[in-house]
């Protein structure tokens, strides 16, 4: 299990992140390590940049995370999250520029198979090439 | 201007007293063109400095800026948490080698390049930048005037009024496109708030 690349999910809602967590276990298995947070430090929308370095901590592999976000905050705080990891844990995570439901399903299936982070990254990436 | 730990204390106090009134304003600012979350996400974090005050008084000037910073970017909950975060955090890096009241246009330089390399953003997008580069020019041009105080809170004001006839790019309000034209900007309204209540603080202790 602690071959695959592990997948966080970030969004402003809980409940997006945990209902996009719960599409990308039953349509992936539970091969891949998936965490997700959603929410302000006060509960309501937003996002918190503890929760989301727990996140990354949790779904951590040797070959790498692959984040998932919803809405600019998401992706910003997820930035200054991976800045604020172990020094030797920064480079080996992603924030990918996907839509935050198919790229997790994506870079998860991606992941299951394998593949090394900038594979997977580049799948889910690929969703917003158009 | 010396910026003894009191002289800090009293500044740091007065802008999240500035922000945290200027609240309502912001969130209806955000409304009209984000999400109208900047006022109670910006309330919060400048409320959790507040509470760190005495521990920030403290510190020596560096650590004291990065404090700031971190306390942002751990408890704002928006976009604006990384970027206000960001300015402290670098602020507090180049306070470790540069000095006050000198060097203060590099420092505050270094605050401003952190945000536009955290937002991926220049000058003229409809942003904090907005406020923040001609606040930098201002501070370079006119380090040695005597009324440089005031210059940089006219130059506040002025830059807010600036973003109103500008399109958003980035940002949530860069979603509206040529919508967002007609309103002031909120990171650049709350960047205004803070600047004109580091003025207003060090005016009043002249």
């Amino acid at each position: 299990m602690n071959d695959t690349v592990g997948i966080v999910i970030v969004s402003h809602s809980p409940d997006i992140a945990k209902g996009t967590a719960d599409m990308v276990r039953q349509m992936v298995g539970s091969e891949v390590k998936v965490a997700f947070c959603g929410g302000n430090p006060e509960g309501g929308l937003g996002t918190n940049v503890a929760l989301i370095i727990d996140a990354i901590n949790s779904a951590w592999s040797p070959r790498g995370v692959a984040v998932l976000v919803d809405l600019g905050g998401a992706e910003t705080n997820s930035e200054m999250a991976v800045e604020m990891l172990q020094p030797e844990r920064r480079n080996l995570v992603v924030v990918c520029n996907a839509p935050i439901v198919e790229g997790a399903v994506m870079a998860a299936t991606e992941a299951a198979g394998g593949s090394s982070l900038e594979q997977v990254r580049a799948v889910a990436e690929e969703l917003s090439a158009g | 201007m010396s910026l003894e730990p009191e002289t800090l204390k009293t500044l740091i106090r007065a802008a999240a007293e500035q922000v945290i009134a200027s609240a309502p304003q912001l969130t209806a600012l955000d409304q009209a063109i984000g999400d109208g979350d900047h006022g109670a996400n910006m309330k919060r974090g400048f409320e959790a400095v507040l509470g760190k005050l005495d521990m920030i008084g403290m510190q020596p000037l560096d650590e004291a800026f990065k404090t700031i910073g971190k306390t942002l970017v751990m408890t704002v909950g928006g976009a604006s948490g990384p970027l206000y975060g960001s300015f402290f955090l670098a602020v507090g890096d180049a306070l470790r080698s540069k000095r006050l009241p000198d060097d203060l246009a590099d420092v505050f330089g270094c605050g401003v390049g952190a945000v536009s390399a955290r937002g991926r953003s220049q000058a003229g997008e409809k942003t904090m930048l907005d406020v923040l580069y001609p606040v930098l020019e201002t501070l370079k041009a006119e380090a040695s005037r005597p009324d440089l105080i005031e210059r940089v809170r006219a130059t506040a004001s002025e830059s807010v009024a600036r973003t109103v006839p500008m399109q958003a790019t980035k940002g949530r309000a860069s979603f509206l496109g040529a919508r967002s034209i007609g309103h002031i900007d909120p990171g650049a309204q709350s960047s205004c708030v803070l600047l004109h209540a580091v003025c207003d603080t060090l005016e009043a202790q002249q």
